[in-house]
């Protein structure tokens, strides 16, 4: 496959492993942000390759892993009311609510549907215009675009059947409340490609100055990894911070114009809790007022209180990289894909369920 | 569809509750198409069920088809309740004789699309050179099924050279994959509503009895294993093996085969190949002196043209399969969990 194959090709990895072992001398530990980052890493085995100075952690960057359990059940509780039709992208069915997923919803006889794209969402609302079309708007700022526009596409053609439920979540905050934590102890970060790819690269300048740390912005593919943690490495060894950015045959420094454009004309920025983490002051997205008609937070009543999460769980310590998933007493145990007690061990960009399915032998 | 095979005369546009009632509107159906269309002279008893004689040992198999949609990209249904009944008797060693076909009709479905599907039935029937000997047809009402279902079930008298068993599988064998994977459902989700994309990708849905039956000519008893990886894919299909068998398997991750255009839809999706969905494609565990030149029988023959050595069973690591990847890393393969979801992002 052109664009992909060169990025797996087994004599370039050979190429920027050689080159690692010869670089590090020390330890170091470094996060991938993103969730895809995370599943790149094991998928391919490239965790059992790198020098073992290099500790790998992987940090809060999946969206299904940090939407909060309340947020699930109103979902949930949407799904099933009369009338309603829930769509969401798959990966967010399985995970837990406090009483059932939307998958258990949807065998009881919820109409939960399954999208690729939001505007699929809002042609739906257009065919159904007797019932309620809410879309489970979930995701870092790489679905937030194409969230926004259905938002706009609803109101340019009076789609008032339609709103989202939005659970936007933003990753620079992120990183600064790992940052922050006194546990974490993180010295060098590889950044989401995809959210830089919209975002572009100008909110990580102030955080690489703030906190002394190397940030890389950094693809998916194996010699995207490997390249990316050579680049911070090297800034480690010799003790530098910089922003660089690995991915910039996709991420330019400005990002995508005019997605940023749709989505700041529909989202405001806003405080946001994060499963397992908690509160992080302006970490994710909120629809602007004007915008009310089609915000199923307003639009809709949910009468339900907010559940406790699963005292078993460590989904916070694993999210802020302070414990690997294998070092939870359930994984694997009461805890598996199956029968998963939060939400980490759901997605695929899930820590718990990338190191369940691809976990290395011996 | 099939221009030598003209939807016959029928007072009915769709298919109506009458026409699973046992009463005149079903006979009218049966003898108007479907027994003219299948004729055979054990079909042409009209009987309760139909009666034959065999020899030796007989394969039996069965299996329900309700894919969705009915029609997709390379087949139908109908060829699909033909051609896995048939797959699945020849991966016991069989030769797949005879076939029972039962339908399970929505009330309103066309007439023409059920004809598409009985024709769709005929010429995979002859293609793999089984006769339909027996049969059944109920309606259900409108919104109580999603077009068609149907149900197959078959016999097939072993080649007399085959030893088809897992317990036969030990380490050292060599695992054989006859063709491209995850194409069939591609394909299928291709057509998905809600997640159309435009692809040439068509399904690969085929009989492999004639494979297998050239295979096990000419190789008998070091062919110790065959298995068609259908629903959960390649993945799940070694996992369940590697369990039974309690032993180890290595697979690498260049040697799978998959078209250029499945994988770049696998990568638009979030699916790994390695657990979506095959027809026409199987699996054959063989004696590693053998492997070679079954690999070299395979690539001649028309449904193998893409055979490639997938792995090998090892005694280390047993109930486990490991991935060897491309790049040098080695990961578990799991068995899939429920449905595989497209990620968010």
């Amino acid at each position: 496959m052109k664009f992909i194959s060169e990025f797996r090709d087994p004599h370039i990895v050979e190429a920027y492993l050689a080159e690692l072992y010869k670089t590090v001398t020390r330890n170091w530990t470094v996060m991938e942000v993103c969730g895809g980052q995370t599943h790149g890493l094991v998928k391919n085995g490239i965790l059992n390759l790198l020098p073992k100075e290099i500790t790998m952690v992987h940090g809060p960057g999946c969206p299904v892993c940090v939407t909060p359990l309340h947020l699930i059940d109103k979902a949930v509780w949407l799904a099933e009311q009369q009338g309603v039709i829930l769509c969401s992208f798959g990966d967010m069915l399985r995970v837990p609510g406090s009483q059932r997923s939307l998958l258990e919803a949807k065998a009881g006889g919820a109409d939960v549907r399954i999208l690729y794209s939001p505007l699929e969402a809002v042609n739906i609302a257009r065919e159904n215009p007797g019932r309620e079309v809410v879309f489970f708007a979930v995701g870092f700022e790489t679905t937030a675009p194409a969230n926004a526009l259905s938002v706009v596409q609803a109101r340019q053609t009076g789609v008032r059947n339609y709103s989202i439920l939005t659970s936007h979540v933003l990753v620079p905050p992120a990183i600064e409340a790992v940052l922050n934590d006194g546990e974490a102890r993180i010295q060098g970060f590889l950044a989401a490609g995809h959210v830089c790819t919209i975002m572009g690269t100008a909110e990580y300048y102030p955080l690489v100055e703030k906190y002394k740390t190397p940030i890389v912005v950094t693809g998916f593919e194996p010699v995207d990894l490997l390249q990316g943690i050579l680049m911070v490495v090297r800034q480690l060894e010799k003790g530098e911070y910089r922003l660089e950015n690995q991915y910039s045959r996709v991420v330019k420094p400005e990002g995508n114009p005019q997605a940023r454009k749709v989505i700041e004309s529909v989202f405001e920025v806003a405080d946001r809790e994060w499963r397992g983490i908690g509160t992080i002051p302006g970490s994710g997205y909120e629809l602007k007022p004007e915008f009310a008609t089609w915000d199923a937070n307003k639009k809709f009543n949910v009468p339900l209180e907010k559940a406790a999460e699963n005292p078993d769980c460590i989904a916070g310590l694993v999210l802020k990289g302070i414990k690997k998933p294998y070092e939870c007493p359930q994984f694997g145990k009461k805890c598996t894909p199956q029968m998963p007690l939060g939400a980490p061990m759901v997605s695929s960009e899930g820590a718990c369920a990338a190191y369940y399915h691809f976990s290395q032998t011996g | 569809m099939n221009l030598s095979c003209p939807l016959p005369q029928l007072d009915f546009d769709v298919i109506t509750l009458g026409h699973g009632s046992g009463g005149l509107l079903t006979n009218k159906l049966l003898q108007a198409g479907v027994f003219d269309l299948l004729r055979n002279e054990l079909l042409d008893e009209h009987h309760d069920g139909a009666v034959f004689s065999l020899d030796g040992r007989v394969a039996f198999s069965t299996d329900s088809y309700v894919v969705s949609p009915v029609f997709f990209p390379g087949g139908n249904i109908g060829e699909l309740a033909v051609n896995g009944t048939v797959n699945d008797l020849a991966m016991c060693g069989g030769m797949p004789k005879y076939l029972s076909l039962a339908f399970i009709l929505e009330e309103g479905l066309t007439m023409q699309e059920f004809w598409d599907i009985l024709v769709s039935v005929k010429i995979a029937a002859e293609r793999s050179g089984v006769r339909i000997v027996t049969g059944d047809t109920k309606v259900v009402e409108r919104g109580k099924g999603d077009k068609v279902f149907i149900n197959t079930s078959g016999v097939a008298p072993l080649h007399p050279k085959a030893s088809i068993s897992r317990r036969r599988i030990k380490p050292g064998d060599k695992i054989i994959v006859s063709g491209e994977i995850a194409t069939h459902g591609i394909a299928i989700m291709s057509v998905r509503e809600g997640l159309e994309f435009e692809t040439a990708i068509r399904s690969d849905t085929v009989n492999l009895n004639h494979t297998v039956a050239r295979l096990l000519d000419r190789f008998g008893e070091q062919i110790h294993l065959l298995t068609d990886p259908t629903r959960g894919g390649v993945a799940s299909a070694l996992n369940e093996i590697a369990r039974d068998a309690s032993l180890g398997m290595e697979i690498w991750q260049k040697n799978v085969p998959v078209h250029e255009e499945v994988a770049g839809a696998c990568e638009l999706l979030g699916l790994d190949p390695l657990y979506v969905a095959n027809e026409g494609v199987f699996m054959a565990f063989v004696e590693p002196d053998v492997a070679e030149e079954a690999l070299a029988v395979l690539r001649n023959d028309e449904n193998g043209h893409n055979a490639t050595l997938l792995g090998e069973v090892v005694a280390e690591h047993p109930r486990q399969v490991i991935l060897h990847s491309t790049i040098g890393g080695k990961r578990v393969v799991n068995m899939l969990v429920g449905e595989q979801l497209p990620r968010i992002c």
